[in-house]
């Protein structure tokens, strides 16, 4: 209860005319990055970091802090719309969002996305409220061992999942790990498929290859199908984001565990994105009727944008808590601290305490201030799809490539993404699933990075995976998701032969 | 007429060198680590500074370029040649990174502006290990060779580097994971994960204050100077030097350095270099150093050519001897 007086401290040092605005103007701008592709919160982050350096430290830190969770929500926004995810953690955010929207019922889904994000975004806050000195220990028996069960997890939860075949998952998959290999290697110091290709360096951005196989890839697709000059016909009812405000309890267990999904992955810290595709897959396997996800099924968008933003959220315990950024743009909060004079570390809860109790508090009113915001420009931004093609296509492909560019400056970027997107236009037409390639992107060199480290750890040996009881429980999870399909087949079959025992004239 | 434009062009040609460089537009500050890195604390606090003291009359704007360890950056600033609207911050790995990975850019593509302070290299270990100074970490690490187990930033870089010179000093072999950030390195130590770390002061001061973890020796000639009590009434003055420990490793430091493409006029320099001057004369450059425990030292021109020189000697030498110099 002593962190309950704390947080009514932070409230009390959060709670002025001049923080709110500050609150306001953070969120807005944060949503303006999100939108934007390619721009993002880390790199909104650092933009907005200088002007921070003349002010006291618990408004600089409200001001990032609340355009982080803009930039959360926004990135959702240009996910449903145009299957262009703003930010790596809402591409899981696509599978079901994008067709909803299509069909008509865009305020439907955006509605969907904000709620559960804001749901999940206050269940990671109140978890830091409560939890606060718990978890900072947990989180220290996280190594290497353990991260890579994580991620194995995270790849067992998504795998065999799909309604595409296996090999072509599998190839997907594969092309996924090979781009993540692209650059300079962790472990060895070497550089690594970059084939005298200066700008391959750096490696090949996540956002870019995101950019281009759904935007520019999905861009071709509908040029195909026929140039539809007009856009989609949808009467917006503002009266509409009332109505699915009332169908989120239906959702409450699907949301329940994917908050839990996020916290547990935020705090340990694997971060948002592997948390939305776990929330996912997990959800899309416990469904009862799996056949409609990746068609519109609302659980398919409340489960990765909970578990997004709890893990969002929960992310800046480790930093506050241990001084380790569980995100990029947790690092760049954490450079913000440090030129604000303050030390990130496991002190800062004791030597300044309004310092974090008042972000905690901002946490609460950014989150909602958040929601509000988002909620009010629903069937505005629904009514975007309304805009005939010929007009929003053009904007579209604007608004990729200068956010290709902004990602890295990089002019060899824009043409990555052209690579990328007739890349995706192909995998499309062949029926070759995009997300693995995704996944294993995003979490192929995390994964490869905590093996090899845990291989120089053991010298070797692959019992330092079952070497105690954390590792090895993840571990059985992780295996035990892989083989689901194969259990739930076996027990569906012995099902069916009792029922079919029972009833022989209905067995067929 | 021609005769005349042409003579005037001559003439504001000739003349062009004696004005002093001043730029007019924004320049690029190139920071060669990710957001939230050693590099990029530097080079937004040279950035705050200029801002806050009006030290430039052209914006500032800051890049991070960290990919490849920093490669990225100096690839990019490599690229603009001759051009004074890119100024790069990193370390030692300007002058490291050619010589162990086949990156497209010569140590020599970019120009030295200046050295602004070295940054200190510690062993760590975690708080509750029994190890109560060096010496005796120093005798288990010989007693068991290859037992003991240090984790580190990157690879073949400063931490690496070394661990292994610190293995050849005391003969005895240590075992070496590479983490992606100082960061990781001090978040495992702290969870006892590894037994120890070379973290600069900065990457473990909050971990140290929790008594999570604890200092044994620094590689610096002197102790550290006085200054406040950081945990358990220890503070910076009260950790030996890894040479009072008795280990033949004196000196082991980290240049926080600032470059410029190679080709940018004497001219350019010099005024990057006043800049930078009175960058380290303001209160808050001290302040930072401070946080920070680096030392103070303003290295330019033929001093931070010397100091470059034998760095690269010394470091040539470990790594020849690991076999990790590309051919």
């Amino acid at each position: 209860m002593e962190n309950f007086g704390h947080l009514l401290d932070g409230f009390a040092t959060v709670i002025s005319g001049h923080h709110l605005i500050i609150m306001v103007v953070g969120v807005m701008l944060g949503i303006l990055v999100g939108v934007l592709p390619g721009l993002g919160a880390p790199n909104g982050v650092s933009l907005l970091l200088p002007l921070t350096f003349t002010m006291d430290p618990v408004s600089a830190i409200v001001l990032l802090s609340c355009m982080y969770w803009g930039a959360l929500f926004g990135g959702s926004t240009t996910s449903i719309l145009f299957n262009i995810p703003g930010e790596p953690s809402s591409v899981a955010t696509t599978f079901d969002g994008y067709p909803m929207a299509r069909s008509g019922q865009a305020t439907r889904a955006l509605t969907l996305a904000f709620v559960s994000a804001g749901i999940g975004a206050i269940a990671g806050v109140v978890m830091i409220t409560l939890l606060s000195s718990w978890v900072a220990g947990f989180a220290l028996q996280f190594s290497s061992p353990e991260f890579f069960a994580v991620y194995c997890l995270a790849f067992a939860s998504f795998i065999g999942m799909g309604g595409n075949a296996p090999a072509k998952t599998l190839v997907s998959m594969m092309l996924g790990f090979a781009l993540a290999t692209i650059g300079m290697d962790t472990i060895s110091g070497g550089l690594r498929l970059t084939f005298g290709v200066h700008d391959l360096i750096k490696g090949v951005s996540f956002l870019v290859a995101v950019m281009g196989l759904f935007g520019i890839g999905e861009l071709l697709l509908t040029t195909e199908e026929g140039l539809r000059f007009e856009g989609i016909k949808t009467r917006i009812r503002p009266l509409d984001v009332l109505r699915t405000l009332a169908e989120i309890p239906r959702h409450a267990v699907a949301i329940g565990r994917s908050v839990l999904i996020g916290i547990w992955m935020g705090i340990t810290p694997a971060g948002p994105t592997a948390a939305s595709f776990m929330a996912y897959g997990i959800t899309r396997r416990f469904a009862r009727n799996a056949s409609q996800f990746g068609k519109g099924d609302p659980s398919g968008i409340v489960s990765p944008e909970s578990a997004d933003h709890s893990a969002g959220t929960s992310a800046l315990l480790p930093m506050l808590a241990l001084g380790v950024p569980g995100s990029a743009t947790a690092a760049v909060m954490m450079g913000g601290l440090m030129i604000w004079g303050l030390t990130p570390g496991p002190m800062l809860f004791i030597e300044r305490p309004d310092f974090v109790w008042g972000l905690i508090a901002s946490m609460y009113l950014g989150n909602i201030v958040a929601v509000l915001l988002v909620l009010s420009t629903v069937p505005l931004y629904a009514a975007i799809l309304r805009v005939p093609f010929a007009i929003i296509g053009p904007i579209i492909v604007a608004v990729i490539f200068s956010g290709a560019y902004q990602i890295a400056n990089s002019t060899f970027d824009m043409w990555l993404v052209l690579i990328f997107g007739v890349a995706g236009y192909v995998f499309k037409k062949l029926e070759y699933p995009i997300a693995p390639l995704v996944l294993a992107m995003v979490l192929g060199d995390k994964a490869e990075d905590a093996f090899r480290q845990s291989m120089l750890m053991s010298n070797g040996s692959l019992s330092i995976f079952w070497s105690n009881s954390l590792v090895a429980s993840i571990m059985g999870l992780g295996i035990l998701m892989l083989a689901w399909p194969l259990i739930g087949k076996v027990m569906g079959l012995r099902n069916h032969v009792r029922r079919s025992r029972q009833n022989p004239s209905t067995a067929s | 007429m021609l005769k005349y434009l042409s003579v005037m062009a001559l003439a504001s040609a000739v003349a062009m060198p004696a004005l002093a460089f001043e730029p007019n537009r924004p320049v690029e500050f190139v920071v060669t680590s990710g957001p939230g890195g050693g590099t990029d604390t530097f080079a937004r606090t040279v950035q705050s500074i200029i801002a806050k003291h009006k030290l430039m009359d052209a914006p500032v704007v800051v890049t991070n370029k960290g990919g490849g360890s920093g490669a990225e950056g100096f690839v990019y600033a490599a690229g603009y040649k001759g051009d004074p609207y890119k100024l790069t911050f990193g370390t030692n790995n300007e002058y490291l990174l050619p010589s162990v990975a086949a990156v497209p850019y010569k140590a020599e593509d970019l120009t030295p502006v200046a050295a602004m302070a070295l940054d200190e290299f510690l062993i760590w270990v975690n708080g509750k290990s029994d190890f109560s100074d060096a010496a005796s970490f120093v005798q288990r690490a010989k007693a068991k060779p290859g037992s003991i187990q240090f984790g580190g930033s990157q690879s073949k870089d400063t931490d690496q580097i070394l661990v292994s010179s610190l293995a050849e000093a005391v003969g005895t072999e240590f075992r070496y994971i590479p983490f992606k950030s100082g960061g990781e390195a001090a978040t495992q130590l702290a969870g006892g994960h590894i037994d120890a770390n070379v973290n600069n002061p900065n990457e473990n001061r909050g971990q140290w204050q929790a008594g999570m973890v604890k200092p044994l020796c620094v590689f610096r000639p002197e102790r550290f100077p006085e200054s406040q009590p950081v945990y358990d009434g220890k503070g910076w003055h009260d950790i030996q030097t890894c040479k009072e420990a008795g280990i033949p490793l004196e000196n082991y430091r980290m240049p926080r350095t600032v470059w410029l493409p190679a080709g940018a006029g004497e001219d350019v320099v010099a005024f990057y270099r006043d800049v930078l001057q009175k960058v380290s004369k303001m209160p808050e450059w001290q302040e930072y150093l401070e946080k920070t425990s680096q030392t103070d030292q303003f290295l330019v021109s033929d001093e931070f050519r010397g100091y470059v020189q034998k760095d690269k000697e010394a470091v040539t030498k470990v790594l020849e001897h690991e076999g990790w110099l590309i051919k």
